[in-house]
Formats: structure tokens, sequence, C-alpha cells
């Protein structure tokens, strides 16, 4: 009766072998690398450029200890962390702007694990060392901001219809637009429907007042969020690839919420100040009457303008200059920044617009023939003028922007700026994390150390009190060890330090399983049962108890889980998990082994328990 | 065969109902009352703030520490050890207008002027909306992990089961808790889950136990017990079983208490306390409320028609 059917027996042995073919990475440790990735999507990952580095490399006296190309990275292995520092200054080098050039650590992995998808577990920043951020988009002014561009369509669309309009308010959530009676009211709707049909139009045409209200249904308002948090997530990552870090995490949390995780980063200033730039292009009109310009700068600056600097100022040129208030065109509409040269080999901005934005923006250049616009950069909510460009020709949209003797630098400068685009909404750090290197390491240490003297504790303990099946129980757990590192490592959850007390805890809770199991038997035993039966009643009787027990644990888990954040989300998953696989090593896996020791004896005369 | 607890006649714990009883509910008043006038003391996660680690390559002088963060006015700051003379933390409230980042710099560079030999190894922010989410997510998982468990138990068992496990595992929390008010420990994200993880642990003990009851009540040789009776067998039974997963499970946690160092201090303490009352709890409070609760055979077993014998 104490005989597994040999398909059991099968599903132990793969379920061994499959733990430790994806737990054994984890061992493996990891070696500094460089990471190259590309940085814009003219750039290519060829065997050229591979072995431009490596020549690169060579001239610097650097030899990488391997050269993994991947799907749409290029890494090199380095001896030690000297050499990967050193390297990655050379690569950078070598390879520009277009390429991102990052250091990391690369597992020691052979390339036959590899093959088959074993990784090591995906240490968290708690283990690893990094910042962490937890953004909050501000959603008001998300909105504000597309009310604002509402406006402005409300004047362009009615404008182009050459229908008359009032004062165009911004509300706290809508727009209004004032008109001069019923009949323009009807007429600006069916125009204003037919340009906007996202939005609810409400007309009103009473006592005097006529105007038309365009507001955002909930369901146009909660998309406009959506998007905005979106926007907020690509514009991040473009930021964080120019910080070159290896593996950034960047995740939306809950309905406004960023995550930022940029592991190995430490220095959290140059890493807030990347992504907490709003950087932003604007085309405005300039006024280039000196006298007006002397006028503003002796403090009498016409309304509806103000007085900007100019960028870089060279000699013989204004230092400030008139420009109008009204936004014609933002970044917003940009599709592409880059820097180019003119045909006298100037460099230059090249700039392409979406469809909209150059509609916008023929429209201008048409109606300003032979006036001056100005090209304003906003960063930090001031503004910069870097070009005022007089239109001499209707312009799409394509077209350069001259910098009047920029350099080269400043070219590339400016339009990564321009092109790691804006932020959809401003937002705002509510948590903040560094952790050190040193931490790290230290942290899986201790979490080790206390997980390891815990475990030979129990084990020994084990082993003394009910011997040979004490022996199968302390070899259950560890095989529940084995089981539970594999799947983190097969799921690549990431593992933190309150994950890593689970780990601990969950084999604490295990053994329960297996005493209950033991004493059973024992029980059992005393009950004057033959041994074999002992082991089969006792195994049978246990289980209920388990089940139920596990069960009860299961739902505190899943509610950590459902609730958790942070630390305890790390803890939850591990404890659901560990739950999960006790169960099998303990009831399973030790019945199997019993059946081994017990199952085909002839005679049984007691059982060492 | 080693056996620590080989017990002969069952123990009449039910008989102690009153004198545990009395001593349950003077013990969950005191934490009640505790947590009511000293309050727990919450951690950053849950203030808001900024806490910055520190390490020093020889002891450092906490006095001295606290008196040049003070310099700083920045209102209420904490200065404490954490586990060793070397690492200390530094606690800052939310500064409107600085930088977590701008904060610990200054509070390094203070603290650098006499001691060179000072590194960060920990800088934490924490801003105030986050708070209060996490006390209303914590307290959501409280009641789901309590309904979960009287649902699972009252359709496993009966409710009178399920009722008086979750009694007893607040009761546990409770007194958690109140340690964590009595003696002012910090009451951290970690701490939280620690106390939940408490919750599905020690019901699991009561589990045990009233499995044992149930068995009992199908036993043919327990038909002429009494419930007290019952209860008491059960207890007796489990009771070897109930010290060595506690001890083992224990085992694992000072452990963690002792070498995992200040990270898991938080953690393995509210587990500590957790695991020796949940053994006190589930034996010695579940049980009894569930006698209390009017628990009967009736209640476990199906009524078995007997089948009259023709009388001739």
């Amino acid at each position: 009766m104490n005989r597994y059917p040999w398909w059991k027996y099968t599903i132990m042995a793969v379920a061994l072998v499959v733990s430790l073919i994806y737990t054994i990475p984890n061992f493996y440790g990891e070696s500094p690398a460089v990471q190259i990735s590309v940085a814009r999507s003219s750039a290519k990952l060829d065997e050229a450029v591979r072995s431009h580095v490596v020549a690169e490399l060579g001239k610097a006296g650097i030899v990488p200890a391997a050269v993994l190309p991947g799907a749409d990275t290029l890494k090199f292995r380095f001896k030690d962390v000297e050499q990967q520092i050193r390297a990655k200054d050379v690569i950078q080098h070598a390879l520009g702007e277009d390429y991102i050039v990052a250091l990391n650590l690369l597992s020691n992995t052979p390339d036959w694990l590899e093959k088959l998808g074993a990784k090591p577990m995906f240490l968290g920043l708690d283990l690893r060392g990094g910042v962490h951020f937890l953004l909050e988009v501000d959603m008001k002014a998300a909105v504000d901001k597309q009310l604002q561009k509402i406006g402005s369509s409300i004047r362009r669309e009615l404008k182009d219809k050459k229908i008359r309009y009032g004062r165009v308010v911004v509300d706290r959530d809508s727009v209004s637009v004032q008109l001069r009676d019923a009949e323009t009211v009807d007429a600006a709707l069916a125009v204003l429907k037919k340009a906007m049909p996202d939005l609810q139009l409400t007309p009103v045409k009473a006592d005097g007042v006529f105007r038309i209200t365009a507001a955002y249904s909930q369901q146009a308002l909660s998309q406009l969020k959506n998007d905005a948090v979106a926007q907020n997530i690509t514009t991040l990552h473009n930021r964080v690839n120019e910080l070159g870090v290896a593996e950034p995490i960047i995740q939306q949390q809950g309905e406004g919420r960023i995550v930022v995780q940029l592991p190995g980063v430490q220095d959290t200033a140059k890493a807030k100040d990347i992504l907490g730039r709003t950087a932003s292009l604007e085309v405005r009109m300039a006024d280039m009457d000196p006298g007006r310009i002397m006028g503003a700068q002796n403090g009498e600056v016409p309304a509806g303008y103000e007085l900007l600097p100019m960028a870089g100022v060279r000699q013989g040129q204004v230092e400030s200059i008139l420009i109008k208030k009204e936004v014609e065109l933002t970044g917003d509409n940009i599709v592409k920044a880059e820097p180019r040269f003119d045909q006298n080999n100037n460099p230059v901005i090249g700039i392409e617009l979406d469809s909209l934005g150059a509609s916008i923006f023929r429209d201008l250049t048409r109606e300003n023939l032979g006036k001056y616009m100005a090209i304003v950069l906003v960063e930090k909510g001031k503004g910069e003028v870097i070009t005022s460009p007089r239109i001499n020709s209707e312009l799409g949209g394509s077209f350069v922007i001259e910098g009047g003797g920029m350099t080269v630098k400043e070219a590339s400068d400016i339009s990564l700026l321009v092109r790691a685009g804006s932020l959809a909404a401003p937002m705002n750090i509510v948590e903040e994390r560094t952790i050190g290197p040193s931490l790290g390491k230290e942290n899986i240490q201790k979490g080790f150390n206390s997980t390891l003297y815990g475990f030979l504790a129990i084990a020994i303990f084990m082993m003394i009190y009910y011997r040979v099946f004490g022996v199968v129980s302390a070899i259950a757990l560890g095989v529940n060890v084995l089981f539970l590192l594999a799947l983190l490592s097969m799921l690549q959850a990431t593992l933190t330090l309150p994950g890593i007390a689970a780990i601990a805890l969950a084999l604490g809770m295990a053994i329960d399983s297996n005493v209950l199991i033991n004493e059973r038997v024992r029980e059992e035993v005393r009950n004057g049962m033959s041994p074999q039966m002992a082991i089969s009643e006792g195994y049978r009787h246990a289980f209920a108890t388990i089940l139920d027990s596990n069960v009860t644990t299961l739902i505190a888990g899943i509610a950590l889980l459902m609730f958790g954040s942070g630390a305890v989300r790390g803890f939850a998953v591990v404890h659901c998990l560990g739950i999960l696989t006790s169960m099998f090593s303990a009831v399973f896996f030790s019945r199997g082994l019993i059946n081994l020791v017990y199952g085909y004896r002839r005679r049984v005369t007691s059982l060492a328990v | 065969m080693i056996e620590f607890f080989h017990i002969k006649r069952d123990i009449p714990f039910m008989s102690y109902g009153k004198l545990t009883t009395a001593i349950s509910l003077i013990t969950f008043v005191l934490a009640v009352f505790f947590l009511v006038f000293k309050g727990l003391n919450f951690g950053v996660e849950f203030t808001g703030g900024t806490v910055i680690e520190l390490r020093y390559e020889q002891p450092a002088d906490l006095q001295k520490i606290r008196v040049q963060v003070d310099t700083l006015k920045y209102g209420e700051s904490q200065v404490q050890a954490m586990g060793t003379t070397r690492d200390v933390m530094v606690r800052l409230p939310n500064i409107k207008g600085k930088t977590s980042a701008q904060l610990s710099d200054q509070v390094l560079q203070v603290l650098k002027q006499s001691r060179p030999d000072v590194k960060v190894m920990k800088v934490e922010f924490i801003g105030p909306s986050v708070g209060e989410e996490l006390v209303s997510h914590g307290l959501t998982a409280l009641t789901l992990v309590c309904l979960g468990i009287i649902i699972y138990l009252a359709i496993r068992f009966e409710w009178r089961f399920a009722v008086s496990a979750v009694i007893a595992n607040m009761h546990d929390v409770v007194i958690i808790l109140g340690c964590f008010a009595f003696f002012q420990w910090e009451f951290s994200l970690a701490v939280l889950a620690g106390v939940l993880a408490v919750l599905g642990y020690s019901v699991n003990e009561s589990v045990v136990v009233f499995d044992r009851i149930r068995e009992n009540f199908h036993k043919p040789n327990m038909r002429g017990k009494s419930v007290p009776e019952i209860i008491d067998n059960a207890i007796t039974a489990t009771m070897s079983r109930t010290i060595i997963t506690h001890a083992s499970t224990e085992a694992m946690v000072l452990s963690m208490l002792i070498f995992g160092g200040a990270a898991l201090h938080g953690f393995s303490m509210a587990l500590t306390i957790g695991i020796v009352f949940g053994i006190y709890s589930s034996v010695l409070v579940a049980s009894p409320l569930l006698l209390m609760l009017g628990v009967s055979r009736d209640n476990m077993v199906k009524p078995e028609v007997i089948k009259e014998e023709a009388v001739v």
C-alpha cells in the first residue's frame, strides 16, 4: 500500500531535475559588463559597430572577456570593474551620442543553461542597490493643459470659418467661448461639433448671453488621464536612456503614479534633474523693431509681449527679444528633431512636425510672410530664444532651425532636449529611496545567513527527534527551498529582502506539515496499528489538517498580495509561492521518500519515527 | 523514540477557562490601553518624511549626532542606532521646498565636519499622501483576511469555529500591536506584513485543534464524552505537534531576529511575539470561546437515522 505508481516517482524526479537546472544560475555570480544599445532608430547595432568597438578597445589596451550580441543590445564582459569603467569611456567616445552605453552586471551562467531560459533571480533594488522613485502625475495640470489646447483650437476653427467670436475662457474643467447672437451660436456649434467630436458642447442662448461651453465627457476625461500617464512614461523612458542605466524599470502604479527604478545609479541628484526636466519648444511671433526692443529694455514692455533672452549670445547680437505671449505651436507637434548641417556646413537643427503641426505652421508662415518668428526653448518655466528667423516663404511640416552660429554641441543638445519630449503633466516625487550597493550585498548576506542557520537548526532537530522520518522531513524541507528558488528564478519575480524573509518563514511554516504527519504516524503506531498501516493512515489523516491550515494561511497571503505595495508585496509573492511549494514537498515528496524507504520491505516490524 | 510530551491523561484545559479568559482579557485591555494612550510609533512609510541610514567606520556618538542634526533646525528629528554602534538612522520630517537629496547632503555635510568616516548607506523619502493610503490598504487587507478566514472555516467546519478562531487571532494581533506601542518600536510596512502573516499562521494553529475536535466528535469511542472532555482530548493530542511546530518556526524567526540585521528586525520581532501568543490563543482562547458559543456534537455530526429493531 505504501508504493507510488511509477509516474509519481517520475514526477518527483522531473521536478527535482528541472528545479536544479533553474536554481543553478543563481550560484554562478556576476561579472562587470558594458551594454550598448541604440539611442535612436536610425543608428544600427551591426557587425561593423561590433568590430569598430573591439578595435577601439584594442587600441586602449582592453580585451573584453566576452562579446555577447543580443537582439537589440551588444554586451561586453570584462575581467574587473576597473577595466569595465575604462571600457565604457572608450566605447562612449568611439560611438558618439547615437548609442547608449551603460554599465551592467552580467550573470556568469553558462550558455547551455541560458538557452534553456534558466536565469538567476531578479533582485530588487534593496538587494542590488540603486534609486527608486515614485512619481505622482499632476492630473489637474494635465487636464488644464488639454483645455488650453482646446481653447486655441476653438479660436482657430472659428477664425477659419469666419465666425466672429468673443472671449475664450478656460475654466476648471471646461472651456467657453462668447458669441454675438443665436445664429452665430448655431453656426459655431455646427463647426465645433464637426471639429471636436469627442467633446460635450453645450450652447447657451438665454438672457442675452450667447456662448458655447466645451467639456470632456467622463469617459474622455479618464482616457485623457490614461494618455497623460502613458505619455509621461514614454518621456521618462527617453530621459532614463540618456542616463545610461542598464535595466531601468518604469511602470504605472495605480491610477496616476509611476514607479521608476534605476538599479546601480547612486547619483540621485543627477537622476532627479534629468527625470524632472521639462524642456519644451515653442514657436511664437517676435517683434524685431529696434525702437520697441529698446523701450522694452527700459521697462516698457507692450501688453501681450514679454522680453526673452537670447540663448548663447554672441558678439554683435541683441541680448533679448520681444516675443508675443501667445504660443502658436508647441513641442508636442514635433515628431523629430536632429542636428544637421546646412549647405555651408553650419550646424542646424532639423525639425519635422506631425500633420496638425504642419497645417498650423503652414498657416502661420503664410499669414506672416516677411515678419519674424521665434523658436523658444522653455526649461523649468524659463524661456530662452534659440533663434528668431525672418519668415521668407511658406513652410510645411519639415524645416530647419538656424541658430546663427550655433555650435555642433549646442545643436545636438537642443535636439536631444526637444526629442526627449515634454511631459503631458508635471510630476511630483512622492517616494524616493537610495540604497547603496554595499548595503544591498549586506542585505543578501544577512538574509541568506538567517535562512541558513534557521534551516540547520530545524533540520538537525527533526533528524534527532524523528529519526528516519526526521531525515525525510529535512530532505523535504531542503527540496522545498530548491523548488521555491527555482520557481522564483523561472517566474523572474523580483526578490527583495522581505522576499528572503518570506523564504525563511515559508521554511519555518512548511515544517508544520511534516510535524503533523510524523506526530500522526507516531500516534497511529501507539494505537496499535501495523507500521505500513500507520504510515498510510498517518498521511491520510494529516492531509486534511494540512490542507485546511494551508488554505487559511494562503487567504492571508493573497490579501497581502492584493493590498500590499512595496515591501509587503515582495513578501506576499514569495509567501504565497512558499505555501504552494510546501504542500508539494512536505506531503507528496516526503511520502514518496517514505515509500521508497519502507514501502518495498517485506516485513517492517517498527518505524523509526 | 524521543518524546518530549508523552501525556498519558488528557489535561483539563477547559476547566481553566475562567482563568485563561481573565488573563486574555487583562492582556488585551492592557494592549488596547497602550495603543490608545501611547500610540504606535509609525515608520516613515506611514508618516512621510526622510530617513537617512549612515555608517561610521568607528562606533558613533549618538548624542553628538543628535546635537549636530538639531543645529540644522529641521524640526522634530530622530537619531537612533540600528543594530550596531556603527549604524545610525536619522529621521527627519517632510520639509517644504527641500528634496531628500538636499536634506541628506546637508546632514552628511554637518556630520562630516566632526567625523569624516561617515557615509550614507540609504536614503528614503516618502511624501505625505502615501501614508494615508497605506493605512487604508492595511486595514482593508486585515478585514479581508478575517472575512476570508471566517468564510472558509464556516464552510469547512461551522460558524462557531470560524468566529472563535478569528476572535482568538485578532487578540494576537492586538497584543502584538500593544507590544509595539508599549516599547515604541517602529511600526513599519514590514511589521505590518509580519502582523498579517501572523494572522494567517495563527489561524492555522486553531485549525489543527479544530480539526481534532471535529474528528473526535465523529469517533465512536468518544461518544460518551462531554464536549469539554472532547476538546481537552483534542488539545492534548495535538499538544506535542503544537509545541514542536512552533518551536521550529520560532527558531527560524529568531534566526532572522539575530542574524537578519536592522532591515528584518521589526518584521521578525512581530513574528516572534505573534508566534508565542499564537500558541496561547489558539489553545486557551479559541477553544474556550468555542465552548462559550455553545458548540455541540449535533453541530458537527449529522444525526444518524437509527434503525429501530423490530420488537418481536
